[in-house]
């Protein structure tokens, strides 16, 4: 299965964590990322998540193998969620398994931060009272918006 | 390059060729499509774009967008060809 993976319905942790699974390995790190239900003082109902699939798929293998590479960690893996997301559900998992917790933990933190940074992933959060918006696009389409000064992969 | 090459190289860019464009998130929503197959005579994504811009409601200018030509990330600058799937990538916000 690919290092980096796009699901339509809800991730299955446990099954992603046991293909971690390595007797060489001692130290395991993940991160979830869920649906809040806020975002910049509004109240978020759902979020719906779209990506450029084919494009994302190879740029969120590039991460991985930079993060085994850069961190000498044995396993990665990344799933990401498209479509509509309920407050609560998991949008994103990452996973490593390493000789020592040390690399676990960081190759796990530059998987999530490079993925949020430069995958082709959007998300629109729809709110309480009713309008919904592209997250990191509305706002630099906002008349008088600094044109590529602001960043977009503020991290949040 | 020879005075007869960038000719060439020049005149195989700004003919009109048949190519096609995807839309994602916000610009799928202004464009009102997914994809469509349209013939251009843009030599690059730049001139794509303001091509689109022009027919669309576009509010995300080149700036803050990214380009990607045939599934990879390409420059503003690379030449368009016949054939071309060109996709316009708005400011990404996985996680």
């Amino acid at each position: 299965m690919a290092a980096f993976r796009f699901s339509r319905t809800a991730l299955d942790v446990a099954a992603l964590r046991a293909e971690l699974a390595d007797p060489a390995c001692g130290g395991y790190a993940a991160f979830e990322g869920w649906v809040r239900d806020h975002n910049e003082g509004e109240h978020v109902r759902r979020l719906e998540y779209e990506a450029f699939e084919a494009l994302a798929v190879r740029e969120g293998e590039r991460i991985i193998a930079a993060a085994r590479e850069r961190f000498g960690v044995a396993h990665a893996l990344c799933a990401h969620r498209v479509g509509e997301l309920g407050i609560g559900e998991l949008a994103v998992w990452v996973g490593v398994s390493a000789a020592h917790r040390d690399e676990a933990f960081r190759a796990c933190r530059f998987i999530i931060d490079e993925v949020k940074h430069r995958v082709p992933i959007w998300k629109k959060e729809h709110y309480v009272g009713g309008d919904s918006g592209w997250v990191n696009c509305e706002r630099c389409a906002a008349p008088g918006a600094e044109s590529g000064a602001h960043a977009h992969e503020r991290s949040r | 390059m020879t005075p007869s090459a960038a000719c060439c190289a020049a005149e195989s860019t700004i003919s009109p060729k048949a190519l096609t464009v995807q839309y994602y998130a916000l610009l799928r929503e202004q464009a009102g499509r997914r994809e469509e197959a349209l013939t251009t005579s843009a030599p690059t994504p730049r001139e794509l774009y303001a091509e689109l811009a022009a027919r669309y409601p576009f509010t995300l200018t080149p700036e803050v967008l990214r380009v990607a030509i045939n599934g990879e990330f390409s420059e503003w600058s690379t030449p368009l060809a016949a054939g071309d799937a060109v996709v316009f990538i708005p400011p990404v916000a996985g996680g």
